[in-house]
Formats: C-alpha cells, sequence, structure tokens
C-alpha cells in the first residue's frame, strides 16, 4: 500500500447487526394518539379476514433505529463525500435547495386526484418543466409520467410502434449499436421488437455503410446514444437520421449523456423523432442508492397523437387541466402522473442554472473529462483517440499484461477514496475503465483522482498483488458474488 | 486546464459537433434565479395546490402519518446521493437496507422472496403478470374490475404488445369480485388471475376462494396490494403466488402521484422469473457477513433482449422511506395502526349511511368505503371545497354503471370533526334531493 494516499484516510466505523438482530418484545419508536371515534372490535369487522400476527417484524427504539440507519449510512460512498467518476451514469451534485422546495407543504401532500381547481399549482409545475425541457431538447412535445431511463425507452418505442402502426405496418426490428446499455435490447423486447446489432466503425462510431446495408422497410427506429457510450459525439448524425427517414424509420436517441449537449446543440434539431431524458442524470435529481428515477420522453409532432394519457392542457378559462381523451394514445404506463418530485427537483435546476448556467454546465463536464483523458493518456491505453466529450473510456490493456484487469483497478481505487469508474461497459471495449468526472468537480479533486490512478499503474508494474487483492480498506474485502447467486439468501430468518 | 489539455477555448472541445447543429442562442428558459427566489417560486406553487384542506381521498394514494425521522434519515447523503449498489464494498449500508426491507416485504405478505423494488403499484402488477405468463406458458390474463382502474389500464398498455389478451372479471352487490365471472372467464390459456385486496373500494376479497378457482385451472393468482397499511390488520393474501405492491402508504409523501414504491414477492420457486433487483447475503474473504446484488443473469444489464425486465433504475431511496417506516411501527405499531384506520373507517361510514347508502356492506373493508347519494358527488365536492374539504371521489369516470358513488378514505390522520363535518354537509344536500323529490311526488299526485 502506497504510503501516503492524499485524499482519504482510514477511520473508525461502528458495526451494526441487522434490526431483526435488535428487536425485543416491548420497545417501540412509535405513538398513537387517543381515538376520537369509539374503538372497534377487529374480528367483528373482518372476520376470517383478521390478521393475528405479523410474524418477526422487528420492535426497537427511535434511537436504535437513528443508530441503526446512521451507522448503516457511513458504509457508503457517495457524491457529498468525493468524486464519483461512473460513466454514463452523470453522477453530479444533488443540489440541496431541491429537496427543500420538494418538501414545501402543497407540493409535498398534494393528492394525485384532488380537484384540478385546487391543483393549479402542480399543474404549473407540469407545464413549466415541460417547456423547459421541450426547449433543451429541439423538440415539439414531451410526456413527463416514465419513472425512469428504461421506463422511457418503453413509451418511446411504444410510440414508435404506434406511429408506424398508424401508416399501416408496425414493422419488426430496432436497429441498436454494439456500444448500447443493456436496457435498449431488454426494451425493444418488450414492446416486441426484434433486435438487430448494429456495428460501429474503428472510430467507434455508427458504421454509415453497415447501416445503409441494414436499414429496410422492417426496421421501426434506430436507438442511438448520443454522444454515444464512447463518449464520442455521431458526427454524422444528420446522414444517420436520413439514412433512416429515406426508408420511413425513426431515430429514437437514448438521453443518457445529455449532459454533454446541454445549451450546446439540441437533438431536434439533428433529425431526433423520439427521445428520453433521465432527470436523475443531467437534470440533478438524486441518485438515492438507485433510484426514484425519472425518464421523460420528448418527441417530434408526428409522434404527438400517440402520448401516454392525460397531458396537461390549458381550458378555456385559462387554467390547466388534465386531458384524458386522444383516442391514438399509447395509454398510460403508469398510476397517476410520473414521478412528480422529481419534476419538482428538475425545475428547481433549471431554475438555479438559467440558460448561462445550463450552458456552463456543459462546458465544464466536457472540460473536465478532456482533463482526465490528457492527464491519464499514456498511463491507460486509450482504445479511441476520436475526440472525447463529458466521458472517456480508457481499456486495461497495458496492466492486463501484469494479470490485472479494470475491475481489480477500480477495486484499488476504493483505497484511494474514491469511487470506481464504470467497469467492463461499453461491451466494444475489451476490459473498459469508463470515467464520467461531471461539471461538479474541482481541479483540485481531479488532480487527486489522476494521481491515484497513476499510483495504482505504478503498483501494477511493482507490486500487482496488492491491487488484485484489493480493497484493503472497507469494512468487508471482495465479497464472494458466486456463492450469493449459488444458494440465494435473499432474507433473515430467526434462527431455530 | 485548457493549457494542460492542450486547446486555445472551451468552444475547440466541441469542434467534432458539425457547426451548423450547434446553438447560437440562449436557451430559452427562465432567467437565473437564487435560491431565495426559488423557494419563493415554490411557495407560491404550493399555495395553489390544496395547501391546508382536509381530505377524504385514498384511491391507490394514501395520507398517513410520517414519522420525522424517515426524512432526517433519508436525507443523509450517504444514502441520498449514492449510486446503485454495484460496488458491494462500499455499498454495504444500501444493501444491508434493501436486505431488511426485503425481509419485512416478505414477513408483512407471507411471501418467501421480494425484491428491492419496482417504479410503483401499477407497473408492479403489470410486471407480476408477465412473470406469470413466463412461468405458465399460457397467455391469457383475468383481471377483476375492482382493481384499480389505472392499473388496469397500465396493464393493458404492457399486455398490448406482448400478445396478452386480457379479460375482465366484474363486482358482485358485496363488492367483491364476483366469482362466477371468474369460472365464467378462466380458461385452459389462462396464465394468471389478478385482483386487488383491500380492492379498489376497499373491500377485502376472499382471497383463498378466488386461488382455488384460479389454481384449479392452473392458472397463477397475482393480489396487488394498493394499501400496504392493511397488512397491520387484514390477513396478507398468502394463497396468492405473487404479491404486486405499492409500498406509498408506509411513510412516502403522497407528491401527487409519485415517486411511489412498487415491490414484488413471490415464492422462492419463481425467484429466476422475477423481474428487477435482489439483494443477497454472502460473505467476504475473511468470511465475514456481507451483502451484494445478486441472481444478475435475470436482468438487463447481463442478459439484454432476453431479460426478465428492461428495469435498470428503481426507487431505491423510497423503499428506504418505507423500510424505516416499517422499521418505526413494527410488530406491535403497525397493528395499532391500522386498527385505527379500521376504527375511522366504520366510525364515517355508520355516520353516511344515515343520510346516503352506504355500497358493498355485505363484506369486510379496510379503510375506504363507497357511499351512493342522490345528489351528483361533483356537486357535493364543490359544496364541500368551499369548506377547504376535499371529498370522496366520484366513481362515474371509471364505473359509469355506479351512478352517484364516490370513494371515501378515512386514516388514522381523519378526524371525527372532519368527518362530522362532511357528513353534514353532504345531508345538506340528500335533503333538498329528497325535498325535490318528494315536491316532484306530490305534483305527481
Amino acid at each position: 500500500m502506497k504510503d501516503m494516499i492524499r485524499k482519504a484516510t482510514r477511520h473508525i466505523n461502528q458495526n451494526e447487526g441487522l434490526i431483526f438482530e435488535k428487536s425485543s418484545a416491548g420497545k417501540a419508536a412509535w405513538k398513537l394518539p387517543p381515538l376520537d371515534v369509539p374503538e372497534v372490535d377487529a374480528s367483528q369487522l373482518l372476520g376470517s379476514s383478521e390478521r393475528k400476527d405479523l410474524g418477526n417484524m422487528p420492535e426497537v427504539s427511535e434511537i436504535e433505529i437513528i443508530r441503526h440507519f446512521t451507522r448503516l449510512s457511513t458504509w457508503n460512498y457517495a457524491i457529498d463525500l468525493g468524486m464519483y467518476p461512473l460513466g454514463s451514469c452523470t453522477m453530479k451534485y444533488n443540489p440541496r435547495v431541491n429537496e427543500a422546495v420538494a418538501r414545501v407543504e402543497g407540493i409535498a401532500n398534494g393528492h394525485p386526484y384532488q380537484p384540478e381547481k385546487i391543483s393549479q399549482g402542480a399543474l404549473h409545475i407540469l407545464k413549466t418543466l415541460s417547456e423547459c425541457l421541450i426547449e433543451i431538447t429541439g423538440m415539439d412535445a414531451i410526456t413527463l409520467q416514465p419513472a425512469a431511463g428504461a421506463h422511457g425507452e418503453m413509451t418511446g418505442l411504444l410510440m414508435v410502434r404506434a406511429y408506424h402502426q398508424s401508416q399501416g405496418n408496425a414493422r419488426k426490428k430496432i436497429l441498436i449499436p454494439d456500444s448500447a446499455h443493456g436496457t435498449n435490447p431488454a426494451t425493444a423486447a418488450m414492446v416486441n421488437y426484434a433486435v438487430e446489432n448494429l456495428k460501429s466503425d474503428s472510430r467507434g462510431m455508427v458504421d454509415i455503410a453497415a447501416l445503409e446495408a441494414q436499414m429496410s422497410e422492417d426496421v421501426a427506429a434506430l436507438m442511438l446514444t448520443n454522444p454515444n457510450t464512447l463518449g464520442v459525439f455521431e458526427q454524422q448524425i444528420h446522414k444517420i437520421a436520413d439514412i433512416l427517414h429515406a426508408k420511413g424509420g425513426l431515430l429514437y436517441m437514448d438521453g443518457a449523456n445529455m449532459n454533454a449537449l446541454v445549451g450546446k446543440v439540441r437533438p431536434g434539431d439533428f433529425g431526433v423523432d423520439v427521445m428520453h431524458l433521465n432527470l436523475h442524470k443531467t437534470f440533478s435529481t438524486p441518485h438515492g442508492g438507485g433510484g426514484p428515477g425519472s425518464g421523460p420522453v420528448a418527441i417530434k409532432k408526428i409522434l404527438e397523437p400517440f402520448l401516454p394519457t392525460p397531458v396537461v392542457v390549458a381550458k378555456p378559462d385559462g387554467t390547466l387541466g388534465f386531458e384524458y381523451n386522444r383516442p391514438q394514445s399509447v395509454g398510460r404506463v403508469r398510476a397517476f402522473y410520473g414521478n412528480f418530485g422529481m419534476f419538482v427537483r428538475a425545475l428547481a435546476y433549471i431554475q438555479a442554472n438559467g440558460p448561462d448556467g445550463l450552458r456552463q454546465t456543459t462546458e465544464d463536464a466536457v472540460l473536465n473529462a478532456n482533463y482526465i483523458r490528457k492527464g491519464l493518456e499514456g498511463t491507460y491505453d486509450l482504445p479511441y483517440s476520436t475526440p472525447t466529450m463529458h466521458e472517456v473510456v480508457f481499456s486495461d490493456k497495458l496492466q492486463a499484461r501484469k494479470g490485472v484487469r479494470t475491475m481489480d483497478i477500480a477495486k484499488r481505487l476504493i483505497d484511494y477514496g474514491f469511487h470506481p469508474y464504470t467497469t467492463a461497459f461499453p461491451l466494444i471495449v475489451p476490459g473498459a475503465l469508463m470515467i464520467e468526472p461531471t461539471e461538479s468537480e474541482s481541479k483540485e479533486e481531479m488532480d487527486l483522482f489522476v494521481e491515484a490512478m497513476k499510483s495504482i499503474a505504478e503498483e501494477v508494474e511493482e507490486d500487482p498483488q496488492t491491487v488484485l487483492d484489493a480493497p484493503h480498506s472497507t469494512r468487508v474485502s471482495r465479497l464472494d458474488e458466486t456463492a450469493a447467486a449459488r444458494k440465494p439468501v435473499l432474507r433473515w430468518k430467526p434462527a431455530v | 486546464m485548457l493549457k494542460a489539455i492542450g486547446v486555445g477555448s472551451v468552444d475547440d472541445l466541441f469542434a467534432p459537433i458539425p457547426a451548423e447543429y450547434r446553438l447560437s442562442r440562449d436557451l430559452k428558459v427562465p432567467r437565473q434565479m437564487a435560491e431565495s427566489e426559488i423557494v419563493d417560486y415554490f411557495r407560491e406553487r404550493s399555495r395553489e395546490n390544496g395547501e391546508g384542506y382536509t381530505s377524504f381521498l385514498g384511491a391507490g394514494a394514501y395520507a398517513h402519518y410520517r414519522p420525522v425521522i424517515i426524512d432526517s434519515l433519508i436525507s443523509r447523503g450517504e444514502f441520498l446521493t449514492a449510486y446503485t449498489p454495484y460496488q458491494a464494498e462500499i455499498s454495504q449500508g444500501t444493501l444491508q437496507s434493501i436486505f431488511e426491507f426485503q425481509t419485512m416485504i416478505c414477513e408483512l405478505t407471507g411471501m418467501e422472496v421480494a425484491n428491492a423494488s419496482m417504479y410503483d403499484g401499477s407497473t408492479a402488477a403489470a410486471e407480476a403478470v408477465m412473470m406469470a405468463v413466463r412461468l405458465t406458458g399460457r397467455r391469457s390474463v383475468v383481471v377483476a374490475s375492482s382493481l384499480h382502474p389505472e392499473y388496469r389500464e397500465v396493464l393493458a398498455t404492457y399486455a398490448t404488445h406482448q400478445g396478452m389478451p386480457l379479460s375482465v372479471a366484474g363486482f358482485g352487490d358485496d363488492g367483491r369480485l364476483n366469482v362466477k365471472e371468474l369460472e365464467k372467464s378462466i380458461t385452459p390459456e389462462t396464465a394468471a388471475v389478478l385482483i386487488q385486496s383491500p380492492n379498489f373500494f376497499g373491500t377485502i376479497e376472499d382471497v383463498a376462494a378466488i386461488a382455488e378457482i384460479a389454481h384449479k385451472h392452473g392458472a397463477m393468482l397475482v393480489v396487488s396490494i394498493a394499501e400496504a397499511v392493511s397488512l397491520g390488520i387484514v390477513e396478507p393474501p398468502r394463497q396468492a403466488d405473487v404479491i404486486a405492491m405499492e409500498g406509498q402508504s408506509f411513510g412516502v409523501p403522497l407528491g401527487f402521484g409519485g415517486p411511489y414504491c412498487g415491490v414484488i414477492a413471490t415464492r422462492e420457486k419463481f425467484v429466476r422469473q422475477m423481474p428487477g433487483r435482489l439483494v443477497g447475503q454472502t460473505v467476504d474473504k475473511q468470511g465475514k457477513r456481507g451483502f451484494v446484488l445478486t441472481l444478475a443473469t435475470r436482468e438487463q444489464h447481463i442478459r439484454r433482449e432476453k431479460a426478465t425486465s428492461n428495469i435498470c433504475t428503481n426507487q431505491a431511496l423510497v423503499a428506504l422511506m418505507v423500510n424505516i417506516f416499517m422499521t418505526v411501527y413494527g410488530k406491535v405499531g403497525l397493528k395499532e395502526l391500522a386498527k385505527q384506520n379500521l376504527a375511522k373507517t366504520a366510525y364515517a361510514a355508520a355516520q353516511f349511511a344515515k343520510h346516503g347508502k352506504v355500497l358493498f356492506a355485505g363484506a369486510p373493508r379496510f379503510n375506504e368505503f363507497v357511499v351512493e347519494t342522490g345528489e351528483d358527488p361533483y356537486a357535493i365536492n364543490s359544496r364541500l371545497l368551499g369548506h377547504k374539504i376535499v371529498g370522496g371521489l366520484p366513481l362515474k369516470k371509471f364505473y359509469p354503471e355506479l351512478g352517484n358513488a364516490a370513494l371515501w378514505c378515512c386514516t388514522e390522520l381523519t378526524t371525527r370533526t372532519a368527518i362530522d363535518a362532511a357528513v353534514r354537509l353532504v345531508a345538506e344536500g340528500e335533503g333538498s334531493v329528497r325535498l325535490v323529490k318528494e315536491e316532484a311526488a306530490e305534483v305527481v299526485r
């Protein structure tokens, strides 16, 4: 282990068992007010439907609960602790004003079915955010209903299918580049389209000749991430759109990497017909350990009749309301109106930035990625020399000679006080190290990151075993995932 | 930094984007605002959004008390700003809490395994049905019309392109699933019967009887639970094969419909067809207990188009709220909480019955009930709104056959004063409706 790691120092943290192991009868963290109506006899009201026992549910006190979850929290890495360079995940700072405004009384406690007359505040938020996102993407209309990126993909492809259906032929397949995120093919299958792989060229971009050869009237759409998962902007994007459009196909853009484009270029201007956004990436809503997300889908005019119901409309009296009567709609993809709390946060983010701030954000994100690329070029193999936008992909080719792979380097990075980058993705780069710093990182933090990565590369040469055995400083060492999958233990059970 | 990179300006970094697509103007979005202005903006919106109203709405979104420690704990940056726990060594906090969540969902539902969350109750129900389709190799589905109407719509959307024919079974005079209609709809091609209990009307279904019919025909029974607090006092649908739940009642703000927390629970033998993330227990190199995401071969990032679902991001932080709520109330508190809901609802239903007709009296209910009035419920509600009360949900939109009926909900937060006020305001209308009817009858005579 390096003598001096500048970013982090080991310190003690608390052990903590499972909550069930702390439970004992009679402890409680709840108190109900006295009933102001007559008591009831549950067995008389419910008969055989009455539940008698709640099994092994815990009984613990409030301080125990506070300590339990606080202790658990200290075992997590988080953006609030440091740089989180996961490629394609856009782990940017989650502003706290977003959290504050999402908790304002009428916003946090509005019921989805309360009359429209007393829902004007929420409707106004839906409408304003929609207008902002339409402007940012350069599209014509939007639905905010999808709950996450993959859900947005599904909604988008449902609209693609409905559109083709309305033209008399739903078509058979979706083209997906080999660099795509796994949700793309999984989504195509859910909408009952066959998936056809599209190869990347030597620069990591869509192979135009291959696209021309594969494009036919059976192809409903191409699902393209732009910039793609190598962080490379598809320079021939308009050509790609033209090839699709010439045969009646549509261009779907996965907006996972929109953080490279906001305020600088708009997908609607370069030929995209339908795209989803990830509010939990580009628009700063917190990842929360895996969710909630929000995956609005922005579309061109031709797809508008197919939007999920309901849509927000201005009524003749000037108030806002929901419109349900849309005969060509693909239907609902979720109950109510989507992850409204995330809309509030995303709108607050847009307001905090304004046009200048949004553009600056994108510029800083691209600047930071290029700074890291420059810092690590030569130390790590750069399989594609194409210009980098908001993320950069290296490979473990140089380190693999010593038997050290991307996952090992990632685990060693933990000892240096960083969360790992994205490993082994995109699939077109064997042993990929995919790094996205976002605009949130300062030069000082990135210098520490570059220093850590270089130091690890030196360790690989001098003492590869240290890297192979990493992490050394965490509560638990590498966990046995094979055993976990072979004999799954998916819940706690009392000892017998 | 530009110097280090070796470019003259930031714009040089955007050179790969063809010039004709580059935006040369400002985005037309609101100007940059100070934090104080942002807070003011949302306070203003809040005032336009039902702030200070007493509500009797339920219908899939329930107003329960949220212990303050939920927000204290989920606001910790280590939970709030962490990513999906793929790097287990530095994600043990999230992983262990999900493991506890899975355990408590199993305890409450009577199932053997539960996943880490789905988007919400509606999509969980749709995915649970698709799971049954994969498991049975059959395709058609019988859906209770007393399933939340918006859940039915979501299922219809998911089913459209999966070649899954849906048929609907209605409800009887007691508000429960009409078993005869179920028997008629079910065929050897039926993969799943999907019901909700307590159902959309608040009525508790006879799950055992429905399970028997489904299983007799080789179909799976999928039960949707929209009101999680019911699990404190209502026997869980143990006879179900899959349970698709909405956890919102457990400490999640109403939030105008989201984010909420779906979850799927089932039998161990079905786990490999289950969608969504799962956390499992294992050991590290020193034999120390730890937790990891497991059985990922079901998921999109490994299986791509052959995955059980395309779901990736779920509702992790909301699941943590649910987890903390379950921990706070626990074995005894959940039961007492549910009992208060039962008592308030029994009282309210009895009061309403004096002036309107409370439907579906023949079967037990939890915290919702349907009141039929002479007066149009929309008219009733606009009168109530004048007194800052939001009345029950008029059912015409979803169930035209129920005429002037509305779905009312009471929770532990509903006060007797509010109930009495609402009943009085409903009664005013009923009195005048009766008067008009009597006068009309007199004219006829």
